[in-house]
């Protein structure tokens, strides 16, 4: 059975890749999907088709600058354009760039080097906190009460400074990285994830109690409003001079600033993309690779281990640290509330599912799980609550729907998501969906050896020796 | 040789029991001797004035006057953090892994107890229960919560560690951290569904939130009165009788000895003819239950519980058994006792001394640089590595 459909899909595959197929099949579902999400911009599995759409050219047989010009299509032209629509899309669309940016960050530390960090928000929070305190009238209430804001404070700099404070914010994140990074001197495996857990819930408590002796972060309330770059009048009429008679209705300018946050987390992802790549293939990446893989060995062989782990905490904290910023921009307000625990496990959900150390798979696992979580959940969620305020109940039980507990809320029930995909994944496909290059090659030269590994070799906890020998 | 035995059942009934007194008093002593040399220390400082302003109190008698009470809060809370690190303790013995879910247990236990006894409130036993019933009714849903959380345990290992037995050691923690939050979701589920609301609060019955005086210290004004709770006391007793029935079990029966001897060697336990699955089924089916039944004493204590009152907890029990150094079933015993004691210790103690600009609300960051620290500096904890001693 299982081969039978592995063989038709083989099939179909080929087919696909055939002369000038992929061309026409990427274009006309890219079109379809495009349309379909136009006309009803409230369907979700409209929006599915059309995502399907946006991925499948990566899949197919297409030259590179074809792929990249259909990529930049729709990134710049279509997703703006459906997003003036429906301004949700946007937020979905946003919110998956920011987490595709975290991941691929998280993805440098867990997939290239091996080290699991459960405290990534820390770094994110680090960035957020950056904007946060200095695009606020915050530095003017270090002595004031926290909640309460005396009429007519102003704000502490100009807004523009935001685009400085994103370099600001990669710069703080990295350091923050180095320190937090530290114990990788001393410690390995399982009980360095710990101790990034410990710190990832350090710097949220820090977050939530320096409200006083001096009101830095203004306690569990977050610090609110923050301010947005400053967006002048002619750059809307500008945008809706051109795609007015696209969208249907003129853009206002609230909505024209989750276009512009939008494009922005766009940048952002692209330059983190190109420098997982650029690192990726660099010998820095092979380093990583090696430490990941055997770390005695990689020293042995002359590679300075201390300072690469380092190095991968960096750089995985800089693209959290830049996100950060952009995050407490976009929200205009920040708490300890969006960089705790579960946040962090969802990252790493999102790269465990798209598959350790692979870029696609990363940004496939962010965008999957993001779509789960605004959309599958929420539209679960909207569901039951239409059906408790019905007058529907199941026939043979007579259970009616309006006595279902309003707790039951598939939306609030995430963590019952996470843990359950990173279980299966753990346990049926510990490389990802779409496991990295390297990864595959391994896997097909093993493939008559064990089932697949992980790419993370644990090199054994601080205490005591390695586990693996049982495993030879 | 019969004998024997008896002599070495003894002695692993009273060693223990000599070493958790060593340990309370030893610990207990050491941190009060340091409050009070602090306390001396602070005289005529701002949180001194602040405190004879507001309280009328110097800083010294202060502290004094709240030390026995932090005392007994301190060993209470010691003893639910220890019964809980020693799941965490017992299973990186065998396996050398970090069973992450353990919180989960632990609130498992803690709401499978909690339901029992409100489903007794609702029958009615509970308000007229007098005399000892009370207490009956207790040992009753500790038994509960001790079977469905090491029932789970035992269920979790077999579905999500065993078939990752022999993967790299990253794998299991990170399916560890996913059955943790499917635990979460999955009892606030259950929960949300029989009545709409996923917290819990223990029915009040028996004497428990009594008071027993014990004696009152003599000041210039108002004598200071030193009590205890019996549900205090009953939370010490309890978790003392299962510590040092565990100790038992590990140190003096045939199955204990199949642990730690699967512990040092798992391949060699194998060839001697131990049924290696079986054994780890047992550890976890041990750790699990002390987790669950600590839950529920951690529930009477605390009285209200909801789906994620594990994470703080079993987080504080793990540091506590990477302090007593990960393994060691005694280190566990000290590591939850000394943790529970400075939390107890920072929540009195922090807010006065730093006139409320640290408050009691650092105490979990302390229990984290704690750990982090200890890993750092000395992983193998205070009393180093026994039970997994491998090359």
């Amino acid at each position: 059975m299982k081969i039978q459909i592995r063989d038709a899909l083989r099939k179909a595959a080929v087919f696909a890749n055939r002369g000038k197929i992929p061309y026409i099949l990427s274009l006309a579902l890219l079109a379809l999907g495009f349309i379909l999400v136009y006309l009803s911009p409230r369907s979700i599995p409209a929006f599915l088709v059309f995502a399907a759409a946006a991925a499948l050219p990566y899949f197919l047989e297409i030259r590179k600058p074809v792929k990249l010009a259909l990529a930049v299509l729709v990134a710049v032209v279509l997703v703006p354009i459906l997003g003036a629509r429906n301004i949700f899309y946007l937020e979905v669309i946003f919110q998956i760039a920011v987490f595709s940016a975290l991941a691929l960050g998280l993805n440098i530390v867990v997939g290239f080097s091996g080290l699991l960090n459960f405290g990534y928000m820390a770094f994110y929070a680090v960035g957020a906190y950056l904007w946060a305190f200095f695009g606020s009238s915050q530095p003017f209430l270090l002595k004031a009460i926290p909640g309460t804001v005396p009429p007519g404070t102003p704000f502490f700099m100009a807004a523009d400074w935001f685009y400085l404070f994103i370099f600001l914010g990669i710069i703080l994140a990295a350091v923050v990285g180095l320190v937090l990074g530290l114990p990788v001197l001393r410690v390995r495996g399982d009980y360095l994830a710990i101790i990034t857990l410990g710190f990832g819930e350090i710097v949220r408590q820090l977050a939530n109690n320096l409200d006083k002796p001096i009101n830095l972060t203004n306690g569990p309330q977050g610090i609110s409003p923050i301010q947005r770059p400053t967006l002048g009048p002619e750059t809307v009429k500008f945008f809706n001079n051109i795609f007015e008679p696209l969208v249907g209705r003129p853009v206002t300018v609230n909505q024209f600033y989750n276009i512009l946050f939008y494009l922005i987390a766009l940048v952002v992802v692209v330059a983190a993309v190109v420098i997982t790549y650029r690192l990726d293939d660099s010998k820095v990446g092979r380093a990583w690779t090696a430490i990941r893989e055997d770390e005695l060995a990689a020293s042995a062989m002359g590679i300075p281990a201390n300072k690469l782990k380092l190095g991968a905490f960096a750089v995985g904290a800089s693209f959290a640290g830049a996100m950060g910023v952009l995050f407490a921009a976009s929200r205009t307000f920040v708490s300890p509330e969006s960089f705790s625990f579960l946040q962090s496990v969802s990252v790493l959900t999102m790269v465990i599912l798209g598959g350790i150390g692979s870029i696609q798979g990363v940004i496939i696992g962010a965008s999957v799980v993001i779509i789960l979580n605004l959309q599958v959940l929420q539209s679960f969620s909207l569901f039951l609550s239409r059906l408790r305020q019905s007058d529907a109940y199941i026939p043979i039980i007579n259970f009616y729907w309006r006595d279902l507990s309003n707790q039951l809320d598939p939306s609030k029930y995430q963590r019952l998501v996470f843990g359950i995909i990173l279980i299966l994944m753990m346990i049926y496909r510990p490389a990802g969906i779409l496991p990295a290059a390297r990864r595959k090659r391994e896997l097909k030269a093993h493939v008559s050896e064990d089932g697949g590994t992980l790419a993370m070799n644990g090199n054994g906890g601080a205490a005591s020796g390695t586990k693996e020998d049982d495993h030879a | 040789m019969r004998r024997l035995i008896k002599a070495d059942a003894l002695r692993e009934i009273l060693l223990p029991l000599g070493r958790m007194a060593i340990f309370v008093l030893g610990a207990g002593a050491l941190l009060s001797v340091v409050m009070v040399v602090l306390s001396l220390l602070f005289r005529g400082s701002g949180a001194d004035k602040l405190l004879q302003t507001t309280q009328g109190v110097n800083i010294f008698t202060y502290t004094m006057a709240n030390l026995p009470q932090v005392l007994i809060d301190g060993v209470t809370l010691g003893f639910v953090y220890a019964a809980i690190a020693l799941g965490y303790t017992m299973v990186y013995g065998v396996l050398e892994f970090i069973n992450f879910a353990h919180s989960e247990i632990f609130a498992l236990g803690a709401f499978a107890g909690v339901e029992f006894l409100i489903i007794l409130d609702q029958t009615g036993v509970l308000k007229t229960a007098g005399g000892m019933s009370p207490y009956l009714y207790l040992v009753l849903a500790l038994i509960v919560s001790m079977a469905a959380s090491g029932g789970t345990a035992v269920f979790i290992e077999r579905v999500a560690y065993r078939p990752l037995r022999n993967a790299p050691r990253l794998v299991p923690l990170i399916s560890a951290i996913g059955v943790s939050f499917a635990l979460q979701d999955i009892i606030r589920l259950t929960e949300s569904l029989t009545t709409g609301q996923f917290y819990r609060v223990i029915p009040t019955f028996g004497n428990f939130d009594d008071r027993i005086p014990l004696f009152s210290i003599p000041t210039g004004g108002a004598p200071i009165r030193v009590d205890i709770q019996v549900k205090s006391l009953v939370v010490i007793a309890a978790a003392m009788f299962m510590l040092v029935g565990l100790n038992y079990i590990v140190n003096a029966t045939r199955i204990g000895k199949a642990i730690r001897s699967v512990a040092q060697d798992r391949n060699t336990a194998a060839i001697m003819g131990i049924g290696v699955n079986g054994i780890i089924s047992f550890t976890f089916l041990l750790g699990g239950s002390l987790g669950g039944a600590a839950g529920v004493l951690y529930a009477l204590k605390f009285t209200r519980i909801d789906p994620f009152v594990g994470f703080m907890p079993g987080m504080k029990a793990f540091t506590a058994a990477v302090l007593g150094g990960i393994g060691n079933l005694t280190g566990a015993l000290l590591g939850g006792i000394v943790l529970g004691m400075l939390e107890s210790f920072a929540g009195a103690y922090l807010g006065t001394f730093t006139m409320g600009n640290f408050g009691s609300e650092y105490k979990d960051i302390l229990a984290f640089l704690i750990l982090i620290i200890v890993i750092i500096f000395r992983p193998s904890g205070l009393l180093g590595e026994q039970v997994s001693q491998k090359a």
